[in-house]
């Protein structure tokens, strides 16, 4: 990809400073006071304004999230998060629910403009992209505005935030909501469920090819605010759609908390493309700051011959916990994964997959690309198993590691099940490192250390940046550049 | 002109080179031959920049200018390129991506005019012809999977398109048989010109009647022994080094 160019362009305009989204917006802000407790829960539904069945499902979550323990098996370490020293809600003041994109307070719209999000459809039209992409704008605790959502229903396709659903589709997110990751799931899916603040929703009808890409934009804000967004995507029956998520927040000194549950849900014949393009704030290079990114994402190959297919660009976040999943039910679905994971500075990754598969027939597919620089430690953790019944199941997993300098590391952890003597798993890997002989050999053709490490690294993960989508795919390859940066020399 | 004095250089507490000089002027063919463990190529490696070495005393001047300050990328956008005796693979980045990157980072770094993307694969084009080397090479990744021949031909095309000032060729002729032998050796000649001048490192005779020098150097124990026409490689081939080998020592 002959990018290099302008990725070390955009490389050395970022100087020292090499998180361009860590400003913060001044608001006034609506906020809950710190601490959890059922008054807190009880208290977010009533912001919502949410059907008591909701609540109740709340109140069950939290009550048993009181009884649950922190996860300790990942390859990460930090101090004991207080979760009493945490807002659970923060809103930018509005006088009301923003009925049109004129009635979002400007400083919020200008700071997705400063992101590169327009929310004004007159402007993404005006712009130069050749594709039309839907945004939903989630910014700390909600979301503030929702692009094309017109447009979208004149094809059937439902696309708003999970507090608007509740409210005009409540019959569709209850019949889903907890479906693909149960209340009970882990630690912190279960704090999500207790607290979740907003997120998006999707519907995609029997038959019906989203006409557009769809994407939500998570901007953490407010300090001392954790985020907790739930997602849920439900493809009817032959369906399609292809959704992007991006993330950024300000540069603070202190760790924030991220905690998304994610749902995807394929029937017959449907497919759901789901991308990630990660970025949040890292941390320093000492290690100060950044977010805990603690995230559930699964997908639910429900239906016979549904496919869902993860890609993932993960550069941000100080620690990062994450394991998009699909779970291959439906007969003959398939499951994908790509996946790449730079880490830099002190950051610590610890992320992978799991393919469960319980359908005859099924089949997944693993590429991961892991990218450690700095004194970051970086893990893919995966599962792959095959139930009884699911005769014929055949899962390929390509797991390489990239190290850059000698302070940093890259860990592989499979776990390889099977329970029926007709699947077949492969599972292949490497860890290499980019040698000085090449930095060398490139550098006598006349590019710097920073060129030469980009076009190496590109190299290295094209074969996940192709299963982008074009207009993020671009965007991903600068990120995953300026995440590198300093790296060398 | 390359014109190097008095160089010393180790390397992890190895003396390798003890005071060498040289000179090689503009258009000249220098053959540089010897033994092994002669220095050859950490000559090669200490012009071209390689990080590795530690320089004690010397300079090395390019057209009166010192290059030991600069950069290998400064370097080569000076005008200096090593054809690597084991040319580095680059996995995932097609050949016709980093041919691209090269082209332009040293037409920046000299303060000249991007290549258009027409005028590139034009010369691209041109280039790969006369080494005989197939569009579809120029997609795969940089040297991964190539044979011995093909690598070598592409550090000629990579030197055909970079237009260098200095050309330095490491033991080129190794592992080729005499057919790309021919067709590596036509590709210098071609490039041959007046303002261009090529250092030739090599252990064999036979390259020498393919790229014929107007000058050989025998180096032995990290100096240059003797100097003479294009008659002293044929000494040499019936002689050997055994001469030389006592000589310095």
């Amino acid at each position: 990809m002959p990018a290099v160019k302008e990725t070390v362009e955009q490389v050395k305009a970022i100087d020292v400073d090499q998180y361009k989204y860590g400003f913060e917006t001044q608001l006034e802000v609506d906020k809950a006071p710190k601490g959890l407790n059922e008054d807190i829960v009880r208290l977010i539904s009533a912001k919502k304004k949410e059907p008591a069945w909701m609540l109740e499902w709340r109140l069950d979550a939290y009550r048993r999230w009181l009884t649950m323990r922190e996860p300790t098996w990942a390859r990460v370490e930090y101090p004991e998060i207080d979760f009493q020293d945490i807002h659970y809600y923060a809103a930018p003041k509005m006088n009301a629910a923003p009925k049109t994109i004129d009635d979002v307070d400007p400083a919020i719209l200008d700071t997705y403009k400063k992101l590169g999000i327009p929310l004004r459809e007159q402007e993404i039209l005006a712009g130069v992209q050749q594709s039309k992409v839907a945004v939903d704008a989630v910014f700390d605790s909600v979301s503030v505005a929702t692009t094309f959502k017109e447009e979208l229903k004149k094809a059937g396709v439902i696309f708003c935030s999970i507090s608007e659903a509740l409210h005009e589709y409540p019959e569709l997110v209850k019949k889903y909501i907890g479906t693909v990751v149960p209340v009970t799931d882990n630690y912190y899916a279960t704090l999500n469920s207790a607290v979740f603040t907003d997120g998006s929703f999707v519907y995609v009808p029997k038959g019906v090819r989203c006409p557009m890409e769809l994407s939500t934009y998570f901007r953490i804000n407010e300090k001392n605010t954790g985020q907790f967004e739930r997602t849920l995507i439900i493809v009817e029956e032959g369906a399609y759609v292809s959704y992007l998520e991006g993330c950024t927040a300000p540069q603070r000194d202190e760790n924030q908390l991220h905690a998304a549950v994610v749902e995807l849900i394929a029937l017959d014949d449907a497919e759901i493309k789901y991308s990630t393009v990660q970025n949040w704030y890292p941390g320093d290079k000492d290690g100060k700051g950044g977010i805990y990114n603690f995230v559930t994402k699964r997908g639910d190959c429900r239906g016979k011959n549904s496919k869902i297919s993860w890609t993932q660009v993960e550069t941000g976040s100080a620690i990062t916990w994450k394991y998009p999943s699909c779970i291959l039910r439906g007969e003959g679905s398939r499951g994908e994964f790509y996946s790449i994971a730079v880490s830099n500075g002190r950051q610590q990754v610890d992320s992978g997959t799991k393919m469960i598969h319980l359908g005859k027939n099924t089949t997944s597919r693993i590429i991961s690309k892991g990218i450690s620089a700095g004194h970051s430690q970086n893990t893919y953790r995966g599962l792959v198993s095959a139930h009884r019944r699911a005769t014929g199941a055949r899962n390929f997993t390509n797991c390489d590691s990239l190290l850059i300098g000698n302070n940093c590391g890259a860990h592989t952890v499979p776990y390889i099940e099977s329970k029926n003597g007709s699947s077949i798993f492969e599972h292949e890997a490497t860890t290499s490192k980019i040698s000085e002989d090449q930095l060398f050999y490139c550098m006598q053709r006349g590019l710097s250390a920073e060129e030469a490490t980009a076009l190496i690294v590109n190299g290295f993960v094209k074969d996940v940046l192709q299963q982008l989508p074009m207009e993020f795919a671009v965007e991903a390859q600068k990120l995953i550049s300026i995440s590198l940066e300093g790296s060398v020399g | 002109m390359l014109e190097i004095r008095n160089l010393h250089v180790s390397i992890e507490d190895k003396k390798i080179l003890n005071g060498l000089n040289l000179t090689v002027h503009d258009g000249e063919v220098a053959a540089i031959m010897g033994p092994n463990g002669s220095g050859k190529s950490t000559l090669s490696y200490v012009i071209a920049g390689k990080p590795d070495y530690d320089i004690h005393d010397g300079e090395i001047l390019l057209d009166g200018e010192n290059v030991l300050e600069m950069d290998p990328d400064a370097r080569a956008a000076a005008g200096i390129f090593l054809a690597f005796q084991y040319p580095l693979e680059i996995p995932g980045v097609a050949t016709m991506t980093f041919l691209k990157a090269a082209m332009q980072a040293q037409r920046k770094a000299r303060g000249e005019e991007e290549l258009s993307t027409a005028e590139f694969m034009k010369r691209v084009r041109d280039q790969a012809g006369h080494l005989g080397i197939p569009q579809d090479m120029l997609k795969r990744g940089l040297n991964v999977g190539f044979s011995g021949g093909e690598k070598k031909r592409m550090e000629i095309l990579q030197m055909a398109l970079l237009e260098p000032k200095f050309c330095i060729l490491d033991e080129t002729d190794s592992g080729l048989d005499i057919d790309a032998l021919k067709v590596v050796s036509e590709g210098v000649n071609r490039l041959r010109a007046k303002d261009r001048s090529f250092l030739v490192i090599t252990h064999y005779q036979r390259l020498l009647n393919y790229i014929v020098p107007d000058t050989v150097h025998v180096m032995a124990h990290g100096q240059v022994v003797k100097s003479g026409g294009k008659e002293l490689a044929l000494e040499l081939e019936a002689n050997g080094y055994a001469d030389y080998k006592t000589l310095a020592a």
